[in-house]
């Protein structure tokens, strides 16, 4: 990307030839009247999208056939940019013909593919993609003016980038199978995010509800969370995996094995110890001990009664545990 | 035909600029710094062009006027040597500039921001401009710098310099003024106002691209941005770009003389206005920022119900350069800051076309400009949702 970079294209230069020639041409920029929808048997359907103050805005028509549901009469008005106007065109073009509950399942993505030159290349730059979006919101808003119901019952699953309509399950899936870190990996994964970009974090083009690094933070954390659980759960096990604790965790268990079996030898000679702290040096556990009470004092704290801590704790945790009074 | 109304992005280099600069490639290439005729042969036409420049601003003798590849140098210098004189090497903390400056200036300050500095960006009211009395609230104990625009880019509006200049005079803050849009299109006279620096570019008027230059008052104190040899008397290292120095120097006098800037006013002020009132005729137009104390060249107009960039996009298969503050024009989508300093919720912010004329346009451009944007307007409101039927039984929520 960067020898292709430097020099900035034009965005106009990466539009399709069917963009160009619906931006000149709309072949179904119009509207249609009460009347001619009743002289064709239908019901007028018409249905707005967008504010000229956000930058697009959409009003689509729809003749709906009375006696079949299908869409005898479609036409489109526009505010918008040249991506806007051609994939309002061609949305509107794939309307007709259908019924109301095949329109529907109309996609952004089905309308930016036709309007592809080949089907290999985009049909616009992927800042574009944002645009044809629009295209896709008027036809739910359209089936849900017509059966009356809301608008948000045609989403059964949360879209997170609509640019590439990526789910949010489908980017939590992603991120915990390919155990993704960033961003950029998120984006080279699902394409999420790869467009008009208002879905990777707050401040861009439009404001959203989650956005994508929250999304990643949030799994993520959620990952740590189990794996500190799965580590948890190992604990309670006869023979815990002290390698694979945490800090704490090995803290916790050494003091265990103290509490059980150490330390009822020593109080009995009026002496105790108490576990300092835990190093790691190569493939050992350095755990540094302090002597109580008598065993300070006692000549085989250095020799009889360390090696018999040791192979406890050896036994108990970990063959690599070194014990090291201090 | 092809009409180019877009001067305020980068203008045609002047045919007679070009002459002066083509000996300084193949015959008259020694460096000026070097003790032979290849070198010295540079000096005469060297010192003219600095003689136009001096001229140009009106500059006193005393003063340095330090050529720079550009206005995003010279900005990006006074912003950081400020930083590195006064903030860090002193006791100030602070700067002041506007919302609307150009980005060679916004973001080095939000560069500075990043490193404790405060910077405070003053508001401009509904006609883009900003009261001088603003700066004087803002102005603090430990401003170390002000620094607004002699002219908008996007409206061509006039700041008010002069009364600017007086108030960091009387509280002693370093003035510092991007010119950038308004040489060559206004008069620009360092002695009429109280400017410490002030930086230009010379292809906003019709010099080459890649030279520039930094006005810097007798006394002001200015570390140098780039260090090396010790051209340009030690205030900017690096060889000069001889031929584009010279080209600026012509330019700067062929813009600035007298006669250009009647010309300018006159002329080039009566297109525009011609283009305006063609384009106001049209129903739910209007002038962004209106029509008071402006560039002679610059009009930013508001034609409801058609996007930035499909008015663009029309007007340029006809032939016709303009362009648009509409972030759907852009590469990433955002508004441009002069555009959201209107509202950015606005519908301005995405029927704004501007257009900037130059000395070179001609009434018979501007009449098929006219033309070709009645038309386009007529074609992009005819599919507009904002112009569309709406059916007795149907809310618009449009």
């Amino acid at each position: 990307m960067a020898k292709g970079s430097l020099v900035s294209g034009s965005i106009w230069d990466e539009y399709s030839n069917v963009v160009v020639d619906r931006m000149n041409n709309p072949q179904h920029q119009g509207h249609i009247t009460e009347e001619e929808a009743e002289a064709m048997n239908a019901k007028l359907i018409v249905a707005d999208f967008g504010a000229e103050s956000c930058g697009d805005a959409v009003r689509l028509y729809w003749a709906v056939e009375n006696a079949t549901d299908k869409i005898v009469g479609s036409k489109f008005k526009s505010f918008g940019c040249g991506t806007a106007i051609a994939s309002s065109d061609i949305m509107t073009e794939l309307c007709m013909g259908k019924t109301v509950d095949e329109a529907v399942t109309i996609t952004n993505i089905d309308v930016e593919k036709a309007m592809r030159d080949n089907p290999d290349t985009p049909a616009v730059p992927p800042q574009k993609m944002h645009c044809s979006v629009m295209a896709y919101d008027v036809i739910k808003k359209a089936a849900a003016t017509h059966k009356g119901v809301d608008m948000d019952s045609f989403e059964t699953e949360h879209i997170i980038c609509e640019c590439a309509r990526v789910t949010q399950d489908t980017l939590i899936d992603v991120i915990k199978i390919n155990d993704l870190k960033t961003i950029e990996e998120v984006i080279d994964f699902t394409k999420a995010g790869g467009f008009c970009k208002s879905c990777i974090e707050s401040g861009g083009h439009e404001a959203k509800d989650i956005y994508l690094v929250d999304i990643l933070k949030d799994v993520r954390e959620e990952m740590q969370r189990e794996r500190l659980h799965e580590a948890a759960l190992t604990t309670t096990d006869k023979k815990p995996d002290f390698a694979s604790m945490g800090l704490v965790q090995k803290i916790r268990a050494v003091d265990a094995v103290v509490e059980e079996y150490v330390r009822p030898m020593l109080v009995m000679d009026g002496g105790d110890m108490e576990v300092i702290d835990i190093k790691e040096e190569s493939e050992y556990y350095n755990i540094y001990i302090k002597y109580l009470g008598a065993c300070s004092t006692c000549s085989t704290g250095s020799t009889g009664t360390l090696y018999a801590i040791e192979s406890t704790l050896k036994q108990n945790l970990d063959d690599n545990i070194r014990v090291m009074p201090i | 035909m092809e009409v180019y109304l877009d001067n305020n992005a980068t203008t045609k280099v002047d045919e007679k600029v070009f002459d002066e600069m083509k000996p300084f490639f193949c015959e008259v290439y020694g460096n000026p710094n070097s003790l032979h005729s290849f070198g010295s042969n540079t000096h005469k036409k060297m010192l003219e062009a600095i003689e136009y420049l001096y001229e140009g601003i009106n500059a006193d003798d005393e003063d340095d006027i330090v050529i720079t590849a550009n206005a995003t140098e010279s900005n990006n210098w006074v912003i950081k040597s400020t930083w590195i004189d006064h903030i860090l090497g002193g006791d100030k903390k602070h700067i002041v500039t506007s919302e609307v400056e150009h980005p060679a200036i916004t973001a080095a300050c939000n560069f500075l921001e990043k490193q404790g500095v405060k910077v405070t960006y003053l508001n401009v009211n509904e006609e883009g401009v900003l009261d001088a009395s603003a700066v004087e609230k803002a102005i603090k104990d430990d401003t170390a710098l002000v620094s607004i625009m002699w002219a908008n880019n996007e409206t061509g509006k006039l700041f008010p310099i002069k009364e600017i200049g007086a108030i960091c005079k009387e509280k002693d803050v370093p003035f510092h003024s991007d010119a950038t849009q308004a040489i060559g299109k206004v008069e620009v006279d360092v002695q009429d106002v109280n400017v410490d620096m002030i930086s230009f570019s010379a292809h906003k008027f019709h010099g080459p691209k890649g030279v520039g230059g930094l006005y810097i008052r007798k006394g002001v104190k200015l570390s140098p941005y780039m260090n090396g040899g010790e051209q340009m008397d030690g205030r900017r290292a690096g060889t000069v770009d001889v031929a584009s120095m010279i080209g600026m120097g012509k330019a700067i006098h062929l813009a600035t003389n007298t006669m250009a800037l009647a010309y300018e006013i006159n002329h080039v002020g009566m297109l525009r206005d011609k283009l305006e009132r063609a384009i106001l005729k049209l129903p739910d137009t209007i002038v962004i920022g209106g029509t008071q104390n402006r560039t002679p060249n610059t009009t930013l107009i508001s034609i409801k119900g058609v996007e930035g960039e499909s008015m663009l996009w029309d007007l340029n298969q006809n032939g016709i350069a303009a362009s648009t503050g509409s972030a759907c024009a852009s590469e990433d989508l955002e508004a441009n800051p002069v555009m959201n300093a209107f509202g950015s919720d606005s519908e301005l912010a995405h029927t704004g076309i501007r257009f900037s004329l130059s000395r070179f346009n001609t009434e018979e451009q501007i009449d098929y400009a006219i033309e070709q944007i009645t038309k386009a307007v007529e074609r992009l409101r005819s599919i507009s949702s904002s112009y569309a039927y709406t059916p007795k039984n149907h809310t618009s929520e449009l």
